[in-house]
């Protein structure tokens, strides 16, 4: 017997339209009952949670766990116990691993390791083309076989139109998202900031905005091209969701995701060359955090994803043109995305959840992001109260490069909850 | 007065009242250069690396005369023969070297932000002797040092930049350098290399060179690198020539006196043509010489030396 009741919390579950204090009753690994003042009964564990929010387990669908290749910086196990005192019940993991996560094989490794570790779920993301070099598609079915959710060469642009148009075409086999990292490499040429005003006091090559804009809107076309799905990944700028917006409503099968960093932070975060600022795509301009945020309220941008990179101290303790791009999320995007999203009046709580939870698993195929009755016992309690200060050396990840670090902030994970068990609590 | 900062990084962060300060306390310094015994005691017992991941010749033995000519220990660590080919990290070497016991570190970087990098980590004053497409203040106040000794003042006066702006740290460190001493600053180049987004650092940009010549009281003739032509930021080193080259026929058809300086190594032919590099409106040797005088007036501030004595110090004898 495997039962858990979540008792005196308020229940939160945008896609079955749920907003009230009840109690939610796991049972078996799936959700039993959902009432008022529900009684555990003989051998249920009860998990209180008096003052807090009880929510579908949020979902990350764009994480870089670098296992297998630098586990140095992340493994398997340390990401999804990250994941989990984050509030993600399960996560997407990226296959820029080395070596590339690009086959049956690869997938089902990972599969393996989440499996073994016990804590989030992972859902692998496999290589569009092999090796992730863009230049010929890898085996997509058996990739969905052992378990892919989707396909994506992230870190890389696919920069053949050729090749995406290809890529899309094929995965309506699968009806699972192409997931592109929209960046035009020869207009980003070496770039390692926002083009604009800081990079040229800072004497740092520029990204134009213009070089995701491209992209975002020759796939957009491909998409009504072929009919396929077609995901932008971490989204940055203000004319990439004017794109989104109009193709979107043309009917085409497109959807977005957008960062925390990307929603509160601009490319002045780099000032004094912080490497933990350092990310492709660059952090942007305010105009255009302003117009990832109206996108995320009106739908436009269906989803946010952390776009966690883990990377070892070493890689980022350098010149700023030296240093690897990205950073890590998992722990502070909830708290991170409650206290600009939500306190800021952005967005109301409910549509965060949908966003952080209901709307990545809708997109990937998943079975979590809602709590009806029978779904999967996945679910996270916050609390949205409690004023904190992240703190980098505090987190489970492995990796430190946080651009947040010392930030106050309100709400976190409280527990967390996989198939009906606690897999962690603070 | 005191000159109150630990480290060179860079001209933006300075007050018009420090620029001031070095540039006086250059002028003192000068005078040792032209003596028999070009040496004072003034960094005596102090320890000095130049540490130079990139090559140089006329910044690195500028900075070494200066240091040697105030009695400082200098030793030379460039890129080849250092740890650097064995994968030693930046701030492993730097803290490695302080182990050592140094005062000060001059540093030349291809990477912007190095040296600040460097400054947040150790102990010892760093000088920034150019880092990527930054800032190289030493050269800005050097520039600047020869256009006050030429004009007699820095106020009012109009210079234009011409040339690779957008990779160039002499540019910036010129911008904001004779921004901050009340001059008008003016840019100019193919647009490819002066791009419109420099205007918001308060300058005006001149696409087309006669309306320098018609206007500029002294104009900074900029390197034009070779791979710049390869990445395609114009078709042909002689196109550059034609458009924006500084030749004698240009400057004639101004019909006016335009001061010309050079920041080193030249392309004659190229930016700057022969006759007029080695004409009457160039300074180009002054600002080699004057490079000498600003660099031990860094030295001394940085060493704690009080720019009220300058004088008095540059006057004894070893």
């Amino acid at each position: 017997m495997n039962r858990l009741l979540i008792r005196g919390g308020h229940l939160v579950d945008p896609r079955n339209k749920v907003d009230e204090k009840l109690d939610i009753l796991l049972a078996e690994g799936k959700v039993a009952e959902i009432g008022k003042s529900l009684s555990p009964g003989r051998g249920t564990k009860v998990l209180e949670a008096e003052g807090k929010m009880v929510v579908p387990g949020l979902i990350d669908m764009h994480v870089h766990l670098r296992e297998p290749g630098r586990e140095d910086e992340e493994k398997v196990a340390s990401g999804c116990l990250a994941a989990a005192a984050g509030g993600f019940t399960a996560v997407a993991a990226m296959p820029n691993t080395d070596p590339v996560t690009d086959n049956q094989a690869a997938i089902g490794y990972i599969i393996r390791e989440a499996i073994r570790a016990g804590y989030s779920r992972v859902y692998p993301i496999g290589a569009i083309t092999k090796n992730i070099k863009g230049e010929s598609l890898a085996e997509m079915g058996g990739m969905i076989d052992a378990g892919a959710v989707a396909f994506t060469d992230d870190g890389h642009c696919v920069a053949s139109a050729e090749i995406m148009r290809k890529a899309l075409t094929y995965s309506l086999i699968f009806n699972v998202p192409v997931v592109q990292h929209c960046e035009d490499s020869t207009l980003a040429e070496n770039g390692v900031m926002n083009e604009g005003i800081v990079a040229t006091r800072l004497g740092l090559p520029g990204i134009p905005a213009e070089s995701e804009e491209v992209i975002v809107y020759r796939d957009c076309t491909l998409a009504r091209l072929t009919g396929a799905r077609f995901h932008v990944a971490h989204i940055s700028c203000a004319r990439s969701v004017e794109v989104v917006r109009r193709f979107k409503a043309e009917g085409v099968k497109v959807t977005a995701e957008v960062t925390p960093h990307h929603f509160c932070l601009t490319e002045e975060a780099v000032e004094g060359y912080n490497t933990n600022a350092k990310m492709a795509p660059p952090l942007r301009t305010k105009a255009d955090v302003k117009a990832v945020r109206k996108g995320l309220a009106e739908g436009t941008i269906d989803c946010i994803a952390s776009d966690h990179a883990p990377h070892h101290y070493d890689e980022k303790e350098t010149a700023f043109a030296n240093a690897p791009n990205g950073v890590i999320g998992l722990e502070t995007s909830f708290p991170i995305s409650y206290t600009e999203l939500v306190k800021d009046g952005v967005l109301d709580f409910s549509t965060l959840i949908k966003r952080m939870s209901a709307a990545p698993g809708e997109i990937l195929n998943l079975p979590g992001g809602s709590l009806g009755k029978g779904d999967s016992a996945d679910v996270a309690v916050l609390d949205i109260n409690t004023e904190w200060v992240i703190d980098k050396n505090k987190f489970y990840s492995k990796s430190r490069n946080t651009p947040f670090h010392g930030r106050k902030v309100t709400g976190r994970a409280v527990a967390t909850v996989v198939g009906g068990k606690i897999v962690w609590q603070l | 007065m005191q000159f109150n900062r630990k480290h060179l990084l860079g001209l933006e962060e300075l007050t018009a009242e420090e620029i001031r300060m070095i540039l006086d306390t250059a002028v003192p310094f000068k005078e040792i250069s032209e003596r028999q015994i070009k040496k004072v005691p003034v960094l005596r017992g102090k320890t000095i690396i130049n540490l130079f991941f990139e090559p140089s010749t006329r910044t690195r033995i500028s900075f070494e005369f200066a240091e040697k000519r105030l009695s400082a220990d200098t030793i030379h660590v460039g890129v080849s023969q250092s740890s650097v080919v064995k994968g030693e990290t930046l701030v492993d070497m730097a803290r490695n070297l302080e182990a050592m016991r140094i005062d000060m570190v001059v540093i030349r970087h291809p990477a912007s932000g190095a040296p600040a990098f460097l400054a947040e980590r150790i102990d010892s004053n760093v000088i920034n002797a150019g880092d990527g497409w930054h800032e190289h203040p030493t050269q800005g106040l050097l520039d600047m040092l020869t256009l006050r000794d030429e004009f007699g003042k820095l106020k009012g006066l109009k210079v234009v930049i011409v040339g690779d702006v957008v990779h160039s740290r002499v540019a910036r460190s010129n911008i904001w350098g004779l921004k901050k001493m009340g001059a008008k600053v003016g840019v100019c180049g193919p647009p490819t290399l002066v791009p419109r987004s420099l205007e918001a650092m308060g300058v005006e940009i001149y696409p087309r060179i006669e309306d320098v010549l018609a206007e500029a009281d002294a104009i900074n003739v900029l390197r034009i690198q070779l791979e710049r032509m390869q990445s395609n930021m114009f078709p042909s080193l002689g196109e550059y020539n034609r458009l924006y080259g500084i030749s004698t026929e240009k400057l004639e058809k101004a019909g006016r006196d335009v001061l010309i300086l050079h920041p080193g190594p030249m392309n004659r032919g190229v930016e700057i043509d022969s006759d007029v590099a080695d004409g009457d409106y160039q300074v180009i040797l002054k600002q080699v010489t004057n490079g000498v005088a600003v660099r031990m007036a860094v030295l001394f501030l940085l060493a704690g030396g009080k720019p009220a004595r300058a004088a008095e110090v540059a006057a004894t004898l070893e």
